[in-house]
C-alpha cells in the first residue's frame, strides 16, 4: 500500500483480490475524487468505475469529515451498496476531534468503521462489513441542500475541542512563508542533495565494491581462464581484460559489467535517493514545495504541482512521467514530460556521471548539473510561449506536518528498489549482449564514420563516441558507460554526458512517453530533444 | 456603499480571519474551489501569501489550502 500524501496520485486504477467470507472478489481502487460531479480526467475515470461495482467502500477523511462526506451523500443517492471507512482515526485524538460514530451510522444507514489505513488497524473489521453494505437510496439533493444536510449532520455528530499549536504546526507555518520558506526550501534541498551522495557513495565504498573487488574478481579471472582469455564469447560474458585486471565499467561483459553497473554503481543512488524521497513524500513537504515554487513554474508554463513528478524524474523518467497525469491540461503535461525527459537526469545516469566525470573533479560534475538546470528553464521558458493552451491555476491541499512512518518510508524503497532491478537488470543484460555483437560485426564503425562530421565537428568528441548515443536508446546508464573507455578530457566528458542525457529518451521512457503524448505530440517532444541537445552539446563545446 | 471590512483574499493581511462572502467566477470555478471547503459563508484565517502575485495559502475547516493568485483574488471576505 502506497500513501503518498498529495491528492490525485491515483489516476489511473490499481486492481487486486481479496478473500471474503470463502469467496474470491475483486477490489478496485479507484482515482481520489471529492465529489461526483467531475472537475477533471480522474474524477470522470471514478465515476465511470463506480456504474461497474457491486459495493463501493467509502474512505472518508475523518479530520475533515465536512468536505468528504459531501461524496458520501452522493453515493447514498445512488443505487450501488455503501460501507463508510472513517479513516485516519488516529488523527482525530491529535486534534481534538470527536465523532459519534453510532450516530454517524444511524444518520447515513450504513455500516461505519473506524480505520487507521497507515497502521492497518480497522481494515479486518472493514472487510467484514462488506457483505452488510446497504444502499439507503437516499432523495437526491441539490448542491446546497447537500451541504445543509451535512452542517445538520456534523452539529450531532461532531464535537470539537482546542488544541495548541504543536511545534510542527509552527514549523510548518515557517517553511510556507515567503522568506524563510524560500531559505528552508533551499537548506533542504542541498540537504537531500548532500545525503543522498553521501548514502550513495558511502554503500559503494563500503558494501558493493569490496564484495566486487574481492569476491567476485577471482571468480571472473578464472573463467576468464577457462574460456580462453579472449574471442568473441570470452567477451561477451566476461568482457575485455585490460591489463590482467578486470576493470568492471570498462570490460563489457554480461557478468561483469552487465552486473556491476545495476548493482555497484546505480542501485547505491537508488535506494539512497528513494530514502531520502520517501522521507520528503511522508513529512509531508513536496506540497509545501509546489506552492513556493507555483510562481516561478508557471512562467515555465507548468504548474506548482508539476515539480512533484520532476523530483521523481530524478530517481526514474518512468514514473515521473507517468505522474505528469496529476496535471490537469494537455498543454502542462506536454511541456513537463518533455522537460523531464531532456533536463532530468535519472538516478542511474546520475551515478554514472559521478562515477565517470566525478573521477576528474567536482566541479565537472556541477558544470552537468549546472547545464541540465539551465536547459530546464530555458526550455520551460521557450515552451511556455511557444506550446498554446492554458495552464490552470494553483489549489491544493497542504497536509500537516507529520514524523514519517518508518515502515511506509521502508515499504516504499523496498518496492521502488525491486522495481527498479527488476526491470533494469533484464535490459542492461540485454543491452550489453547487442552492444557487443554489434561491435563484432562492425555496425558501430559503420555509424560513427556516417555521423563523424556532427559528432567531432559540433560536439568536439571523437566519432566513436557516437556508439554511446545509439546505446542511449536502450540505456543511459551504459550509454556513459561507454565513454568510459575512449580517453576522454574531462570537458568533453561533461558536453557527453549532458548530451545524452538530453538526448533520445531511454526504451522505457520512450515507451511511456509515447503512451501518454500520443503520436503526434511524442514527435515533436522527440525533435525538440534532439534539437536541444545538440545545441547545448555544441554551445558547451565552444564554451569550455 | 462600499464596506471597508470586505476585501479579496489577496488583500488579507496574514493571520487576519473572515467570512467568505461571495466568488467571483463561474460554477467550474465555484465547484473546484468548493470540493476544498471553500464556499460562502465559510469561516477562513490567511495563513500567508507568496510576493510577486504568488499563492495565498489560508486555513479552512482546520485544513490548510492554497490557491493561485488569479483565483485569490476573485474571492471576497468580510473581515472579523
Amino acid at each position: 500500500m502506497i500513501a503518498s500524501n498529495y491528492p490525485g496520485t491515483t489516476v489511473g486504477y490499481t486492481r487486486g483480490f481479496m478473500k471474503l467470507g470463502g469467496e474470491r472478489v475483486e477490489v478496485i481502487d479507484v482515482p481520489g475524487t471529492y465529489t461526483l460531479e467531475p472537475t477533471c480526467e480522474a474524477e470522470e475515470i471514478a465515476l465511470r468505475l463506480l456504474e461497474t461495482g457491486d459495493a463501493v467502500i467509502n474512505v472518508v477523511n475523518a479530520t475533515n469529515l465536512e468536505r468528504s462526506l459531501y461524496l458520501t451523500l452522493q453515493l447514498l443517492e445512488r443505487k450501488v451498496p455503501v460501507v463508510v471507512a472513517l479513516n485516519m482515526w488516529d488523527e482525530t485524538a491529535h486534534r481534538g476531534i470527536h465523532i459519534d460514530v453510532e450516530k454517524l451510522k444511524e444518520l447515513l444507514g450504513v455500516p461505519v468503521v473506524c480505520t487507521v489505513a497507515t497502521t492497518g488497524q480497522g481494515i479486518k473489521e472493514l472487510a467484514e462489513s462488506l457483505p452488510r453494505a446497504t444502499r439507503p437510496a437516499m432523495t437526491v439533493r441539490s448542491r446546497d441542500e447537500r451541504w445543509a444536510a451535512i452542517g445538520n449532520i456534523l452539529d450531532q455528530i461532531q464535537r470539537l475541542t482546542h488544541r495548541h499549536h504543536t511545534w510542527l504546526e509552527r514549523l510548518g507555518d515557517a517553511t510556507a512563508k515567503p522568506l524563510t520558506g524560500g531559505m528552508i526550501a533551499l537548506a533542504i534541498l542541498v540537504g537531500a542533495f548532500v545525503v543522498v551522495r553521501f548514502v550513495g557513495e558511502s554503500l559503494i565504498g563500503f558494501v558493493f565494491d569490496p564484495v566486487f573487488s574481492n569476491l567476485w574478481t577471482p571468480v571472473l579471472l578464472k573463467v576468464s581462464g577457462l574460456l580462453g582469455g579472449s574471442g568473441f564469447l570470452h567477451n561477451i560474458v566476461i568482457g575485455k581484460i585490460i591489463a590482467g585486471e578486470v576493470n568492471f565499467v570498462e570490460s563489457f561483459g554480461l557478468l561483469s559489467s552487465g552486473l556491476y553497473v545495476p548493482f555497484a554503481m546505480v542501485l547505491p543512488y537508488i535506494l539512497s535517493f528513494y530514502l531520502v524521497l520517501g522521507v520528503l513524500e511522508d513529512v509531508g513537504y513536496l506540497p509545501r514545495l509546489a506552492v513556493l515554487l507555483d510562481t516561478l513554474m508557471h512562467r515555465l508554463g507548468l504548474h506548482g504541482y508539476a515539480i512533484i513528478p520532476t523530483l521523481l524524474g530524478l530517481g526514474c523518467n518512468v514514473p515521473a512521467i507517468v505522474g505528469t497525469r496529476i496535471l490537469e491540461s494537455k498543454r502542462e503535461r506536454f511541456i513537463a514530460a518533455t522537460l523531464i525527459s531532456i533536463a532530468v537526469p535519472c538516478a542511474a545516469l546520475q551515478a554514472m556521471i559521478f562515477g565517470l566525470v566525478g573521477k576528474h573533479g567536482g566541479h565537472y560534475v556541477v558544470m552537468v548539473y549546472a547545464t541540465l538546470f539551465a536547459v530546464w528553464i530555458a526550455l520551460g521558458y521557450i515552451l511556455h510561449h511557444a506550446v498554446k493552451g492554458f495552464t490552470p491555476e494553483l489549489l491544493i491541499e497542504i497536509p500537516p506536518y507529520r514524523l514519517p512512518s518508518w515502515r511506509v518510508v521502508l515499504q516504499k524503497l523496498w518496492m521502488r528498489s525491486y522495481g527498479f532491478l527488476a526491470e533494469a537488470v533484464p535490459i542492461i543484460l540485454g543491452a550489453i549482449l547487442v552492444i557487443n555483437v554489434l561491435y563484432a560485426v562492425g555496425t558501430f564503425d559503420a555509424i560513427a564514420n556516417f555521423t563523424a562530421p556532427v559528432v567531432t565537428g559540433l560536439l568536439g568528441l571523437p566519432k566513436e563516441a557516437v556508439t554511446a548515443l545509439v546505446v542511449g536508446f536502450l540505456r543511459k546508464d551504459v550509454a556513459v558507460g561507454m565513454l568510459a573507455p575512449l580517453s576522454l578530457s574531462a570537458e568533453q566528458l561533461v558536453v557527453g554526458s549532458v548530451v545524452l542525457a538530453a538526448f533520445f529518451p531511454c526504451i522505457a521512457t520512450f515507451v511511456v512517453l509515447l503512451r501518454e503524448l500520443g503520436v503526434v505530440n511524442m514527435l515533436k517532444s522527440v525533435a525538440v530533444m534532439i534539437s536541444t541537445a545538440l545545441l547545448t552539446g555544441a554551445l558547451l563545446h565552444v564554451i569550455l | 456603499m462600499l464596506d471597508e471590512k470586505r476585501v479579496t483574499l489577496t488583500r488579507m493581511a496574514a493571520g487576519q480571519s473572515g467570512t467568505i462572502v461571495h466568488i467571483e467566477g463561474g460554477y467550474g470555478m465555484a465547484d473546484r474551489l468548493a470540493a476544498l471547503g471553500i464556499r460562502p459563508g465559510k469561516r477562513i484565517t490567511k495563513v500567508s501569501s507568496l510576493f510577486m502575485r504568488g499563492p495565498v495559502t489560508i486555513e479552512v475547516d482546520r485544513v490548510q489550502v492554497a490557491i493561485g493568485f488569479g483565483m485569490a483574488r476573485r474571492v471576497l471576505v468580510d473581515l472579523g
